[in-house]
C-alpha cells in the first residue's frame, strides 16, 4: 500500500519525502484519536530545520526543549487566566493545561547547535543536522 | 499529553467580518477569553505572531474590531516542508453594550497575547444604597 508513492524518478533518496510519508501514514492510522498539540510547521534549509509552533501567553521559562538523535521533545505548560470571587467568565475559548509534543525529523541533530528563539508567542527551534549524518562524497582516484 | 485543552484547531473566519476584502490574506478567528470583573471587562485573545505595532483595535459606535497583522519572513532557501497550521491575519469583532467607558479602554499584547481592558462606565457600577435607620 506504500509502494504507489515511490516514483523511480525521484531522487536516489529524499529523506523529507519520506518523512512526508510516514506523517500521512500517521495521520490516516491516528485520524480519530487525541489531537497533537500543539501544532507545528517545519521549514527546511541545507542541512537545517526550523520547527515553527504558536503558543502564545507562554512563559519561556516554562518551556522545555530537548533533542536526542533525531527526536525532539517540546514541553510546556500554560496557566489559565486567574479569577477572583465575584469574577466570572463570560467566554472562555483559550487553551490552557500542559502539553508536550515529540517530532522525529528525516535527520540526526546538531544537538550542541540547536537554537530556540521565542518571538511574539510563536516558538522557534533551529535544528542543523549532524555533521556525522551529512552524505560525505567520496573521490576516487585514478591510477 | 494536555489536559484541559479543548479545540486547538487554528479557525479560519468563514464569512468576511466586514464584506469584502481587497486584500488576498487568510483571516483567522482568535480564539478568546472574556472575564468579568467588578470593575472591569477583560477580554484575551491569543495572536501568535502580533505585537503591539500590528494590531488595530477600532470602536465604531458601539462594534470593537481587534485585527492582528501577521508578517512571518524566513530567509530563501527556507521552504516550508511541513504544516499543521495556516498563517495569516487575525479579526475578530464584538458588540459592547452601554455600560462601557469608552474613554477609558486600553489594551496591551505581550508575547502574543492581546489584553483589551474595557472599564466599566460609573453609571453602571453596582451603587450600593445606604438605607438610613429613622
Amino acid at each position: 500500500m506504500v509502494w504507489y508513492e515511490i516514483d523511480p524518478f525521484a531522487r536516489f533518496f529524499d529523506s523529507w519525502r519520506e518523512f512526508d510519508r510516514i506523517k500521512k501514514l500517521m495521520r490516516d492510522i491516528s485520524s480519530t484519536s487525541e489531537k497533537e498539540f500543539p501544532l507545528i510547521n517545519i521549514w527546511a534549509g541545507n542541512d537545517i530545520a526550523v520547527v515553527m509552533t504558536e503558543i502564545p501567553g507562554v512563559d519561556y521559562k516554562d518551556v522545555d526543549i530537548s533533542v536526542l538523535n533525531n527526536t525532539l521533545t517540546i514541553r510546556g505548560a500554560r496557566q489559565p487566566e486567574k479569577i477572583e470571587e465575584g469574577e466570572s467568565y463570560h467566554r472562555r475559548e483559550r487553551w490552557h493545561g500542559q502539553f508536550a509534543r515529540t517530532i522525529e525529523l528525516p535527520f540526526n541533530i546538531e544537538s550542541e547547535k540547536v537554537e530556540a528563539r521565542f518571538i511574539k508567542g510563536v516558538l522557534y527551534i533551529s535544528l542543523p543536522r549532524a555533521e556525522a549524518d551529512k552524505p560525505k562524497k567520496v573521490s576516487i582516484k585514478s591510477e | 499529553m494536555a489536559t484541559a485543552i479543548k479545540d486547538v484547531q487554528k479557525k479560519e473566519t468563514s464569512i468576511p467580518e466586514r464584506g469584502e476584502r481587497t486584500r488576498q490574506r487568510r483571516i483567522y478567528t482568535p480564539s478568546v477569553d472574556i472575564i468579568e470583573k467588578k470593575d472591569e471587562i477583560i477580554v484575551i485573545a491569543d495572536m501568535p505572531g502580533v505585537d503591539e505595532k500590528s494590531v488595530d483595535i477600532t470602536l465604531e459606535k458601539n462594534v470593537l474590531t481587534i485585527y492582528g497583522k501577521v508578517e512571518i519572513d524566513f530567509a530563501e532557501n527556507y521552504k516550508l516542508r511541513y504544516s499543521e497550521f495556516g498563517i495569516g491575519d487575525y479579526e475578530r469583532v464584538f458588540t459592547l453594550s452601554d455600560e462601557v467607558d469608552r474613554e477609558h479602554i486600553h489594551a496591551t499584547v505581550k508575547n502574543g497575547v492581546l489584553k483589551i481592558i474595557l472599564p466599566k462606565a460609573e453609571s453602571v457600577k453596582t451603587k450600593k444604597i445606604p438605607i438610613k435607620a429613622e
